[in-house]
């Protein structure tokens, strides 16, 4: 699992700074809900996220939906207290961990409490991360019921002996068959695919590729494989049991899925993100308008034990284990772990750091000097598409795209 | 009859005929500072409570090198048949690169006591020095050192010594410095085969400086052998070589701590402390006279010292370059023959060009740069002094390859040295080889004994400061030692070879080779830079280039992936330390162009350690 940052303490009222709602009302707000449940540990996670062996007594499975929905109403009371207007929801997430792994029924009593406490915005955008496993048809008919109006699919591979080294246990036929059931039912699909772990080919990430776009989802995510410290992965790569992560090899690999997806009707709206017209929608309506408003810096509250916030420059971060989580809900105070709040220049850092990441890119006016001097070198490399930049946005090129780091450093001269 | 001194003479109105000063000529690992501990335990000069395992050797990386640097000299009393006598044991300087100190060191003593390993036999830096010895009429007291070692030979070495010097090998003694075995024979001995210092007590004073040590509290102590009348404490004294005139402060003998005297007479050897705080200004090899009735010659023998292999000593970290500059001029105090003047770098930054004795002389001092001064240094690839006659007849020293010159070149001369080389005659072929892989030309070879051989080559300096001895070493398994002494210069086909890191040249990486083997140095540098210099967000070709001809090339591909796939809300914070933190990496990358070269990967490629897979260094 990952550190959470270091920051300062977070109030136990929760209390924001009046800067952080001052001009909320252009700002969306969205709600992340996270479920800290698995049945099991996949060797390359690090999200904080327990099986029921991990999550010890005094935390219940059962009782999660409730904690969760008293944050909830406990994120209202703080921003009304703040002084910030009311605002419907543009997006709800929930993600984990595996979502799924409670009754769907769960689910919608939080997606309700959300709705009580602040609304849905007219086309707000509700996702679930779902376990091709842990779902039935019936799931769906709950989910979409309640308003839920998208899923998103852990795939990761079609091939088993990747799926091995990743230790992920879903059976890969139960997929396509969950993707079916959600579209069946006017929900959003997409799936998410990891790349360059130990062991795969090209011919097998080319493979996972076919099986991923004959789903027929209208929105595919495609990570490279990141070893985070403290994984099982990480472990064995130490000692050598299994090879190292290559990103040549990651790039190549990028590659022919940007070259896949584009043949299949996809086109990237972020570095890891691709959707297309589909089943009646856009690809700009395929997009995951959640996931968008995270690099576009707008508004969050996440909900749930290690979840992330954001407040106009104010980030906190929620108590990682259920069980101190859980006390300081049920006690009615803030479950938060600390906070930052960021001065003018790291924030512009990190709207440098996000912007650069989507297709919309970032607006060339809004780049401080040295950035906007940087501009016509990184078009130069073939980073940066020159023709945007003239018409004023900096957007990264397909070369680009797998340098967005050093794109960023440049702009920020670092 | 208790060989204790009853009655040790004092300095100053010691008669000439007690005294007996001598030296110890032995190669670097043959236990010369444990015997000499030996003498001075067996004397009474310190008690073993006091005994400091080769308490002669004061600095730390003298000990742990077990090199002697700088000499000194202790006054022993010893007595024999009745009669009490004053011994002054001078110690001398083991390797080639102080051979000059050392020939100073042997003008001070009327004998040596040659001192050999019974396991391992004489070594070319032992003969070297025995040549000088004879050369200055010291006579030669034979000693086998570690007879009770279970290798210890000590028949076949003591015949072979005996031949050597033209004795009978019972006349070889066997000593053990370890167990003390023999040192008082050998101090008996002293005393009746050395002969009595011989002057004119009623002379113009004359004192040979053999040492000058700076030393923290009392400035420079100047070790000195009067040859004629007396020094006394508060006379003024002269330099013969400069004229400066000093007050003679302090004057004493060191047994085995100052003690301050009367004064010194004729054929005593002691200290004297003037007030001066560089060593420069009380040079080894001067001669020191009495300023109101000088003599009128000097001793003779007095040279510069000649900085004979140069190196650029830059610190890793820029903002140490004021620290660097004050150590240096520190460790000059010190060091007569250490010389420096500034230097810039477009690749490693501002440090200093320094000259050395030889290559010993350079890691010795780096050590103590490093060590002393706390600092971390690059020191670029060693290189000597080469004279270039330019196509309009003009002469250019160039000791650095960045003042190589541009234009066409008439003639490079470069320097030599001619080296002795011992080995165990199954190593013959060998050494011939690798000697003429060196461009050696071989002068002779003669059988010490029946398996031990003499070779005798002219090489180019350049040859021997790189890495001749280490490849000399691991060709002979270890057995073949090296003495090798300035011999002159000699035309050559040299050549200039830059090394450019995407059309930039890099000047800490230029080199001055033959040019046969310009293509082998452009191979490795490329190969090594290939392997050391973390790829770039570009291509960067690594080039070798002999003026604009380029000799070997090397890329390092362009990185194709930097991006973090996930950055979602609760990975924003952790993202943006990452690159916070790559920003501070960046601050301990140099700039060359638009490279980003790692520091380490300047050291790396600058330290030959890695060629031969071993760190010739502790």
């Amino acid at each position: 699992m990952p550190a959470q940052p270091e920051g300062d303490p977070a109030p136990e009222d929760g209390a924001l700074p009046a800067g952080a709602v001052a001009r909320a009302s252009e700002r969306t707000l969205s709600l992340y809900v996270h479920v800290p449940f698995c049945a099991v540990r996949c060797g390359y996670c690090d999200f904080n996220t327990y099986t029921m062996e991990q999550l010890g007594d005094g935390v219940s499975r059962d009782d999660y939906h409730r904690d969760a929905a008293a944050e909830v109403r406990f994120a209202r009371s703080v921003l009304d207290a703040a002084g910030a207007p009311p605002r419907a929801l543009h997006s709800v997430f929930f993600g984990g961990g595996t979502p799924t792994l409670l009754p769907a029924r769960e689910l919608a009593n939080m997606l309700g409490q959300a709705r009580q406490s602040f609304g849905l915005a007219p086309d707000a955008e509700v996702t679930v991360e779902a376990n091709p496993d842990s779902v039935t048809a019936e799931t769906f008919d709950v989910l979409a019921e309640a308003g839920v109006t998208r899923v998103s699919f852990g795939m990761q591979s079609a091939v088993p002996h990747v799926l091995r080294v990743l230790e992920r246990t879903h059976t890969p036929a139960n997929v396509p068959r969950a993707v079916g059931w959600a579209t069946e039912r006017g929900l959003g699909t997409s799936v998410d695919l990891i790349y360059g772990t130990p062991g795969e080919s090209v011919a097998d990430w080319r493979t996972s590729l076919e099986a991923a776009l004959e789903m027929d989802s209208d929105h595919v995510s495609a990570y490279s494989l990141i070893i985070e410290d403290g994984t099982k992965l990480a472990a064995q790569m130490r000692r050598g049991e299994v090879p190292r992560v290559d990103p040549d090899d990651q790039a190549e690999k990028y590659t022919l899925a940007d070259a896949m997806l584009r043949e299949a009707g996809f086109e990237w709206y972020e570095v890891s993100n691709w959707s297309r017209d589909a089943h009646g929608r856009s690809a700009l309506e395929n997009r995951s308008a959640h996931n968008l408003a995270y690099w576009r810096n707008q508004d969050w509250w996440g909900i749930g034990p290690g979840a992330h916030s954001h407040s106009d420059g104010v980030r906190w971060w929620n108590l990682k284990h259920p069980l101190p989580y859980t006390n300081k809900v049920r006690q009615g105070v803030s479950p938060a772990a600390g906070r930052e709040t960021l001065d003018a220049q790291t924030r512009y850092v990190e709207d440098v750091m996000l912007g650069i990441r989507i297709r919309d890119g970032l607006e060339t006016a809004r780049l401080q000097p040295e950035g906007r001097k940087a501009v016509a070198g990184l078009i130069a490399d073939g980073w940066l598409d020159g023709a945007a930049a003239v018409r004023g946005t900096a957007v990264l090129t397909d070369a680009g795209r797998l340098m967005a780091d050093a794109v960023t450093r440049r702009l920020l001269d670092w | 009859m208790s060989p204790l001194a009853v009655n040790p003479p004092a300095p100053a109105s010691t008669d000439p005929s007690v005294i007996r000063n001598f030296c110890i000529i032995a190669h670097i690992d043959h236990g010369k500072s444990t015997l000499a501990d030996r003498m001075l335990q067996a004397t009474g000069v310190v008690t073993p409570r006091q005994m400091k395992a080769q308490y002669l050797d004061r600095m730390d990386i003298e000990r742990e090198r077990g090199i002697t640097i700088k000499s000194q000299a202790v006054r022993m009393p010893w007595n024999v048949d009745g009669t009490d006598y004053a011994l002054n044991m001078i110690d001398t300087p083991g390797h080639v690169d102080f051979t000059y100190e050392v020939s100073r060191s042997l003008a001070a003593c009327e004998a040596t006591i040659l001192l050999v390993d019974a396991a391992q036999g004489i070594e070319a830096q032992t003969l070297a020095n025995l040549y000088l010895a004879l050369e200055n009429d010291l006579t030669i007291i034979p000693v086998l050192n570690k007879i009770d070692l279970p290798a210890a030979q000590p028949e076949k070495y003591a015949a072979e010594l005996a031949n050597l010097i033209g004795v009978e090998p019972e006349d070889v003694l066997k000593v053990s410095g370890k167990t003390g075995e023999g040192v008082e024979e050998l101090l008996d001995r002293i005393v009746r085969d050395v002969p009595a210092p011989q002057g004119k007590k009623d002379a113009p004073s004359r004192a040979m400086i053999f040492d000058s040590v700076y030393d923290t509290y009392r400035g420079v102590v100047t070790y000195v052998r009067v040859v004629d009348g007396t020094l006394v404490p508060r006379e003024r004294i002269q330099m013969m070589s400069t004229g400066a005139t000093h007050e003679l402060l302090e004057i004493g003998v060191i047994s085995p701590e100052p003690i301050p005297s009367k004064g010194l007479s004729v054929g005593e050897v002691g200290y004297l402390i003037t007030g001066v705080k560089d060593v420069r200004q009380s040079r080894v090899g001067d001669t020191v006279t009495n300023q109101q009735k000088p003599a009128e010659d000097s001793l003779g023998g007095y040279e510069d010292p000649k900085p004979m292999v140069f190196s650029g000593l830059f610190p890793v970290e820029g903002s140490d370059y004021p620290v660097l500059r004050d150590a240096l001029e520190k460790l000059q105090l010190n060091d007569a023959a250490l010389v420096y003047e500034p230097e810039t770098s477009t690749a490693l930054g501002f440090g200093f060009r320094c000259g050395f004795l030889g290559l010993l002389h350079l890691e010795i001092t780096r050590d103590r740069l490093e060590r002393e001064f706390n600092l971390d240094l690059i020191s670029t690839a060693p290189s000597v002094s080469y004279n270039v006659t330019l196509e309009d007849h003009s002469e250019v020293e160039v000791t650095n390859p960045s003042e190589f010159p541009e234009g066409r070149i008439l003639e490079i001369r470069e320097p030599m040295v001619s080296a002795t080389i011992l080995v165990p005659s199954e190593f013959i072929g060998a050494v011939m080889e690798l000697s003429q892989s060196k461009r050696g030309e071989m002068k002779g070879m003669d059988y010490l004994s029946e398996d031990r051989v003499e070779l005798r080559y002219r090489l180019p300096l350049a040859e021997i400061v790189f890495d001749f001895f280490d490849q000399l070493k691991s060709k002979t398994r270890g057995y073949a030692s090296l003495d090798w002494k300035a011999d002159g210069e000699q035309a050559a086909d040299l050549v200039k070879v830059d090394i450019l890191l995407q059309g930039e040249q890099v000047d800490a990486f230029s080199a001055i080779t033959h040019k046969d083997k310009a293509y082998s140095y452009g191979v490795l540098m490329t190969g090594k830079l290939q392997k050391l210099i973390p790829r770039q967000q570009y291509e960067v070709p690594i080039q070798a280039a002999i003026g604009s001809r380029i000799i070997a090339r090397e890329n390092i591909r362009a990185i194709r992936k930097d991006v973090l796939s996930k950055c979602y809300g609760g990975d924003i914070s952790r993202k943006r330390k990452l690159l916070e933190k790559q920003k501070e990496g960046k601050k301990r990358m140099k700039m060359v162009g638009r490279v980003e070269v790692p520091q380490e990967a300047f050291v790396a490629a600058l330290s030959s350690d890695e060629d031969n897979g071993k760190d010739k260094k502790k």
